[in-house]
């Protein structure tokens, strides 16, 4: 028995700031003083809030350590592990309060939230299954194997009124019922592990942190459905989630919970990896399946939709990692407890992938029904440098922008569809007023262009004229016509496209089109960026009455477009430096360079 | 895994350990001073001792064992302090590892103070 634990989040996140080497270190240096039987160390998931890693928390006292390095770790160790003396000079400051110490709980960013998919996340060691059934892993499927029938599931399932959290929001009782109801010699369960909306990591963090809950959850939809084989197809971009995954796989197998008659019932059910190459479109759920398959993954028409004739044209049901990660909780503690929290149509809570400009990048799950302006502004910590908040993006590249005046609006499924933009996976990319929304459409636009598997003509030649337009709208090189051009276009691509991908592609443009029209504008009539993120339509000028003629400017311009000029200012003892307009680059070296704010861009 | 007994004895085994990682505000607590004093007068059997009591009782969801620092009363070390929500504090002085088996059971467990260890009873 420990004494003492110590966490050390082991998520992407806190890894690529060395995490690892600091639970190592903390190892060594607890054998080194004798206390390796007394204190245990443990690498778990994400704890959400990624801006501060490396991230460590040492539990009884609930010591909250951010951004801790790897020489801060002996002080750590003698002082707090050896002596019981926290660190507090450390500790996360917002958990110091004058001289007591908060619990993490009680801070902004964990205090609104409510963890259900994500609550073993930061907990439990996610390569051991023991911590997992020790957090009531496993209970669920228990029950459902000794004492439900797969219609009791099923309808427990619909009753919790659980959408899809991969952003469509599609009922999963009534998905699981209409594959159930389909009789065939061989059924398959599929997880959508193909996380791919750039900003987006919600889904990673689940399967870091908690690979067994999308393990049971598949085995009792599987039992639900009446299928006895699985398939995870997760992105081979994330190595660690493919590692823990295959780890939980064989744990459950060595503990009988995914195999041959599990619980004695005569259950048989077994899970496999399949590992995606890297493509947007295979997130969609007809060409995932065509890839896990071994083909090139490309979507069919629907219908058949994969209930009827889903992965070897058997009935299949496939459903996001988010989804699965509440399914358990719903069993073991009822439907009306999961529909008791969130908004009339929209059940329980929803992870956002917190990015942009924004104090607390990282993680957080709140019931829906959550404000955009509770989320940025209390959870998130509000925008950095004072800056003014302009548009919240969410969905990826298939959602819109969310702007001021809608920040109070609920989230939930069907508002975010109301204001023009969408769920999806859950990235929430928050943009203040340095960054150009004609911009971000084009970005966007740049990702679904590359992303489009080409197979239908309104998505591959659809969404390329797209960008063309709005290439040249950020060149001003366009007109206002070409506004009401793109507006058709956009809509002819959401009707007409094969898949999900080129439905949605439209969207990024059009609910920029719709609450930053000015900005478009501004593009097209006055050939300017307001933002003055479009550099081609931006000009770097010196203002000359405040040019001491230093020449710090004229050294750092990598171009050499900065030269001296004849006129010296009023007050000034040397002359004053202008720039080439036709020689600038519009990198804007000079503007960090100038202490006197001399120049200016516009 | 054959059977839900099964699973249930796999998760009683292993629950413990995880109920050290919550936070949880109503459970009673036991400080053991664990600075240079303490350690010096024999702190860190006793402070382990706790654990391995609280642990064998299945008390480890209601029981948290911290370590504190120095109280001041150096010559009376190792100290311990349990505290019980809504109870007074009460302050065990020159505590030794078989001193904690009847801590836990009489106090802890039974909230009978055992007067005859606490800061009171010295002379």
């Amino acid at each position: 028995m420990y004494r003492s634990n110590v966490l050390v989040c082991g998520g992407t996140g806190c890894t690529s700031s060395h995490s690892l080497l600091i639970a190592e270190k903390l190892k060594e240096e607890l054998r080194d003083k004798g206390l390796d039987k007394e204190v245990n160390v443990i690498t778990t998931g994400c704890f959400g809030l990624c801006a501060l890693g490396p991230i460590m928390v040492v539990y009884p006292e609930g010591s909250f350590y951010s951004m801790v390095k790897l020489e801060d770790i002996p002080e750590i160790v003698e002082e707090h592990l050896n002596k019981g003396r926290i660190v507090t000079r450390l500790l996360y400051q917002e958990t110091v309060e004058d001289d007591t110490i908060k619990s993490l709980n009680k801070t902004a960013f964990y205090e609104k939230q409510q963890r259900i998919a994500l609550r073993n996340c930061g907990i439990i060691d996610p390569e051991k299954i023991d911590d997992y059934i020790a957090n009531d892993g496993y209970a669920a499927l228990g029950k459902v194997l000794t004492e439900m029938t797969p219609e009791q599931v099923i309808q427990t399932m619909l009753d919790s009124g659980l959408r899809g959290r991969g952003g469509a929001g599609f009922p999963t009782g009534l998905k699981w019922k209409f594959a159930a109801g389909n009789q065939a010699d061989q059924k398959y369960v599929c997880c959508n592990a193909d996380e791919g909306d750039p900003g987006a990591f919600m889904d990673r963090s689940v399967l870091e942190g908690d690979p067994h809950v999308v393990l049971e959850a598949m085995a009792i939809a599987g039992y639900a459905i009446g299928a006895s084989k699985g398939y995870i197809y997760v992105r081979a971009e994330y190595p660690i989630a493919v590692k823990r995954l295959q780890i939980a796989i064989d744990q459950a197998h060595e503990y009988g919970l995914l195999g041959d008659d599990i619980f004695g019932t005569g259950f048989n059910f077994d899970i496999q990896l399949r590992l995606g190459a890297g493509a947007f479109v295979c997130g969609e759920e007809t060409a995932l399946m065509t890839s896990i398959e071994g083909k090139r993954g490309e979507p069919r028409p629907r219908p058949p939709f994969p209930a009827v004739k889903g992965l070897y044209r058997k009935p299949t049901t496939l459903n996001n990692v988010e989804t699965y990660a509440n399914i358990p909780q719903i069993i073991l503690k009822g439907a009306d407890w999961f529909a008791s929290m969130g908004t009339e149509k929209s059940k329980g809570t929803k992870v956002f992938a917190l990015g942009g400009k924004i104090n607390h990048t990282g993680l957080v799950e709140v019931p829906m029904g959550t404000t955009l302006r509770t989320i940025i502004e209390e959870i998130g910590g509000g925008i950095p440098n004072g800056k003014k908040f302009k548009a919240a993006q969410t969905g990826g590249p298939s959602g819109g922008c969310i702007p001021a005046e809608h920040l109070d609006v609920p989230i939930d499924y069907d508002n975010l569809l109301a204001i023009g933009s969408m769920m999806g996976s859950g990235g929430l990319i928050v943009m203040d007023e340095d960054n150009c929304m004609v911009d971000i459409a084009k970005f966007f636009l740049e990702f679904t262009v590359d992303e489009s598997c080409g197979k239908c003509t309104p998505c591959r030649i659809g969404t390329k004229r797209l960008l063309e337009m709005l290439d040249m709208i950020t060149k001003g090189k366009g007109s206002l016509e070409m506004l009401d051009e793109m507006e058709e276009l956009c809509n002819y691509i959401k009707v007409n496209s094969l898949c999900g991908l080129g439905q949605t592609a439209p969207n990024p443009v059009l609910s920029t089109l719709r609450y930053f029209k000015d900005e478009y504008i501004a593009h097209v009539v006055d050939h300017k960026c307001p933002a003055g993120v479009c550099k081609d339509l931006l000009e770097y000028s010196i203002i000359k009455d405040k040019c001491y003629g230093c020449g710090m400017c004229a050294k750092k311009c990598p171009v050499g477009a900065i030269s001296v000029t004849g006129y010296t200012a009023p007050g000034k003892k040397k002359p004053a430096y202008e720039i080439d307009p036709t020689k600038c680059a519009k990198c804007g070296v000079c503007i960090d360079t100038c202490k006197f704010k001399a120049i200016i861009k516009g | 895994m054959k059977s839900l007994a099964e699973l249930q004895a796999i998760r009683d085994r292993a629950k413990a350990q995880l109920d050290l990682r919550k936070e949880n505000p109503n459970a009673a607590k036991v400080l053991v001073g664990m600075a240079t004093c303490g350690i010096a007068a024999g702190a860190r059997p006793v402070l382990n001792a706790f654990t391995e009591e609280i642990a064998k009782r299945g008390l480890t969801d209601s029981v948290t064992v911290t370590q504190t620092g120095c109280i001041g009363i150096c010559q009376y070390e190792p100290v311990v302090e349990v505290e019980i929500p809504g109870q007074e504090k009460v302050t065990y002085v020159k505590v030794a590892p078989e001193m904690v088996a009847r801590i836990v059971n009489d106090h802890i467990v039974h909230h009978n103070v055992v007067t005859e260890y606490t800061i009171g009873a010295l002379k």
